[in-house]
């Protein structure tokens, strides 16, 4: 359902409690996705950025306010539709281990019907696109990886259907920091030639820096700022001010 | 090797158990699987129902195995002895494994597989049958393999309501304290359990997809894989062929025994009789407990031999009562009215308490009587079972009857023992079974009860009335049978069962022929 608006994704005073438990993790938040634009949601653990992001392709639903996604409440979207639609990367990689390399790449397409031939090329092409060899991985299961190539499996099997839409959940969270250092920078290159529109959840103010084409910093359920990296750098918001204040450099100490 | 000879000799009954014990746990765990995975996998979907209905699965396996078999026995449609029972007995104990395996199983699946398998857009079933089942495939597994074991154990049980399979050779072996027999039903059951154990590990760690993941994938293990799984298909597929023609074979009769070897030798003789006039008989023998009575009610089995005082006060529950006459009467009122059964004419002889003493004490004492031996008492020590100590018709009351004070408190001992016990002179006087067939051969002799303090047990055989009118044949041959054993006859046919470790239906034959029957 392609939209003429240029809104992707967008929180209308969307408030999530999980049922049984009366403090909302997310409160009344507003928010809006751009088509393109690469969405980092900045914040420390608990303050509800996973919660913000499950949302948006109905693992979640919220207890009040609307979130839509396409212009389409994702309550009235088919919930298999939406998500085949929407990529999904998270911070251990989800492979399932019982399928090899091209199996879990080719996931969504062969949940779509696709033809197998057609299936191998684009598994093959998605292997290149995130630097593994074909010939080499396709056939290999996720234990026989190290961790930076289970993820990069990861971002190839979420990019596989060519989904307008990627949520991505602390990705590079559990790498070593020179593999994460080398995955930010070559997500930042793929970003420029793929044009996607990506939230992308971290508490790692670096990464939201490099990556982000606007950064939401939330806190208690909130966004508190929402701009772009270098108005990021400039505010005062204490929170904003709290993160730069990491980003001094060691010789400063 | 006596035991190699044995198993020689009777290779053929051991197989045949062995095919009926395969086919008997193999049916009931598949049943087990067909039920346990889908409640197991609805656990999971259904959070609240998964305490419940694991307790009610728990309780299941904490109900001892034979009291389970009992309680099924009255239930209408899956109830009765034989089969059908067993399995629903074993499908009982199989069940609890097998949902708590498949549960912890599909909940052991890592939180970061099942969330990104929802979030790439599979639907419920694709997230269960594509990355749920197969992962949690070597823990269920590892349940169905704990219940074939188990099935294969309890399974050993079931020949006490008369499901046959290898329990029929150990239940035989302690009743006629013969080990060679406990071997021949409990080796072939261990080695099934190592069996079925192995053959499902070796499944189990091919499913395994984290180490199958490491290894690769192996030609050798798929053919081994695959050779085992083929045995052991055949190997069920002719056992239970076998057993399920055996069973499903179109019987007039159904004759039951209870379990021992003179119930079985008095069942073997009114089935021998049946034949001998063109009917065909199935025989339900060894069955354990008052399982019997329960089966000829159901309509199970029509007819099994019994003793008037054991229906009196097992079955009816009336007080003892020591007028064989009037005890026969009751039995026959009260069966007739409230079983719609047939107390036969007695067989002729009484299998009750027989206090005994050695043959050359009685003849040099010149003891005929119990009381005749009274005034000896005092001066003999006495070995008793530990039944006849305990039972309200047994040592203390029989004391008092005739005024007996022995040398000593008597020594409590097993009764097989006891006989030899006396033999050997270790103990003067005993209270063995008046038709044992030891009583002859260990030149014993049997004093006369001449104060009537033991209970009268008339052997007769039990029939449902709508045999008998189905079949006047039954009716002949129950005439036929009337006053026909006396208690030396029924001595001999014991020995030769349990001393000289012959075949019931040899031993039979031979004594129909000798009585020109």
């Amino acid at each position: 359902m392609p939209s003429t608006d240029n809104t992707v994704v967008h929180f209308r005073r969307v408030t999530y409690a999980p049922p049984g438990v009366g403090a909302p993790i997310i409160d009344a938040l507003d928010l809006e996705v751009q088509r393109g634009e690469t969405l980092v949601l900045l914040g420390e653990s608990g303050c509800g950025k996973t919660t913000t992001l499950r949302l948006v392709n109905r693992l979640l639903e919220p207890t009040s306010g609307e979130v839509l996604v396409e212009g389409k409440d994702t309550r009235a979207w088919d919930a298999i539709e939406l998500r085949r639609r929407t990529g999904y990367v998270i911070q251990d990689a989800g492979l399932f281990p019982h399928f090899n390399v091209g199996r879990n790449v080719g996931l969504v397409p062969t949940l779509e019907g696709w033809e197998e031939s057609r299936i191998g090329t684009r598994v093959e092409e998605l292997l290149r696109l995130v630097g593994l060899e074909p010939e080499k991985f396709t056939e290999r299961f996720p234990a026989e990886l190290s961790g930076g190539q289970r993820q990069r499996v990861g971002v190839a099997r979420a990019l596989a259907a060519d989904p307008p839409l990627l949520l991505m959940d602390e990705p590079f969270g559990a790498l070593d920091p020179l593999t994460r250092a080398a995955l930010q920078r070559e997500f930042a290159a793929l970003q420029k030639r793929l044009n996607k529109t990506v939230v992308f959840v971290t508490h790692d103010v670096r990464e939201a820096l490099l990556l982000g084409t606007r950064v939401a910093l939330m806190s208690a359920g909130r966004v508190v700022l929402l701009d772009t990296p270098d108005a990021f750098l400039r505010s005062d918001e204490p929170h904003a001010r709290a993160y730069r204040e990491t980003l001094a450099p060691l010789s400063d100490l | 090797m006596r035991w190699f000879e044995f198993m020689q000799r009777n290779w053929g009954e051991v197989l045949e158990l062995t095919g009926e014990h395969l086919l008997l746990v193999a049916v009931s765990t598949l049943i087990a699987v067909a039920i346990g995975l889908p409640v197991g996998l609805l656990l999971t979907r259904r959070a609240a129902w998964k305490r419940p209905v694991l307790a009610v699965a728990n309780i299941f396996q904490t109900v001892p195995s034979l009291a389970l078999f009992g309680f099924i026995i009255p239930l209408k449609y899956v109830g009765g002895i034989g089969w059908h029972p067993a399995v629903v007995a074993l499908v009982l104990y199989a069940l609890l494994p097998v949902i708590r395996n498949t549960v912890t199983g599909v909940e052991g699946v890592e939180r970061s597989v099942r969330e990104a398998a929802v979030a790439m857009g599979m639907t419920d079933r694709q997230v269960l049958r594509q990355v749920e089942l197969p992962l949690a495939a070597p823990v269920i597994l590892a349940g169905v393999r704990v219940a074939t074991v188990i099935s294969v154990g309890v399974a050993t049980i079931a020949a006490a309501i008369g499901a046959g399979g290898l329990g029929t050779l150990i239940f035989r072996g302690l009743r006629q304290y013969d080990n060679r027999l406990i071997l021949a039903g409990a080796i072939p059951a261990a080695l099934l359990a190592l069996a079925a154990d192995a053959l499902i590990g070796l499944i189990e760690s091919r499913l395994d997809v984290r180490r199958r993941a490491a290894r690769g994938r192996s030609k050798r293990d798929a053919l081994v894989l695959r050779t085992a799984a083929a045995a052991l298909a055949v190997a069920v597929l002719a056992g239970g062929g076998f057993a399920v023609w055996r069973w499903s074979a179109k019987a007039d009769v159904k004759v039951g025994s209870k379990d021992f070897t003179e119930s079985i030798i008095l069942a073997e003789i009114f089935a021998q009789g049946l034949e001998a006039r063109g009917l065909k008989v199935a025989r339900r023998y060894e069955l354990g407990g008052n399982i019997a009575h329960d089966a000829l009610v159901a309509g199970e089995v029509d007819v099994y031999p019994e003793y008037t005082g054991t229906s009196l006060m097992s079955i009816l529950k009336r007080p003892p009562s020591t007028d064989a006459r009037a005890v026969y009467e009751t039995v026959k009122s009260e069966y007739a009215a409230r079983f719609d059964v047939e107390v036969g004419p007695p067989l002729g002889f009484e299998d009750t308490f027989a206090v005994l003493v050695r043959s050359t004490d009685a003849r040099r004492l010149n003891l005929k009587t119990v009381s005749d031996a009274a005034p000896h008492a005092p001066r003999w020590r006495a070995g008793f079972g530990q039944d006849f100590m305990s039972r309200a018709d047994g040592y203390e009351g029989f004391a008092r009857a005739y005024g007996l004070q022995f040398s000593g408190r008597p020594r409590e001992m097993d009764l097989s023992l006891s006989y030899r016990a006396l033999a050997e002179g270790q103990v003067d006087v005993i209270a063995g079974n008046s038709t044992d067939g030891m009583i002859a051969t260990l030149g014993l002799t049997q004093l006369e009860d001449d104060r009537h303090y033991f209970p009268p047990y008339e052997a007769v055989l039990l029939l449902r009335r709508d045999t008998l009118e189905r079949l006047p044949a039954a009716r002949e041959v129950l005439q036929k049978l009337a006053g026909s054993i006396s208690t030396e006859e029924m001595r001999r046919l014991n020995y030769e069962v349990d001393g000289n470790k012959r075949p019931a239906a040899d031993v039979v034959r031979e004594w129909r022929r000798a009585k020109g029957l």
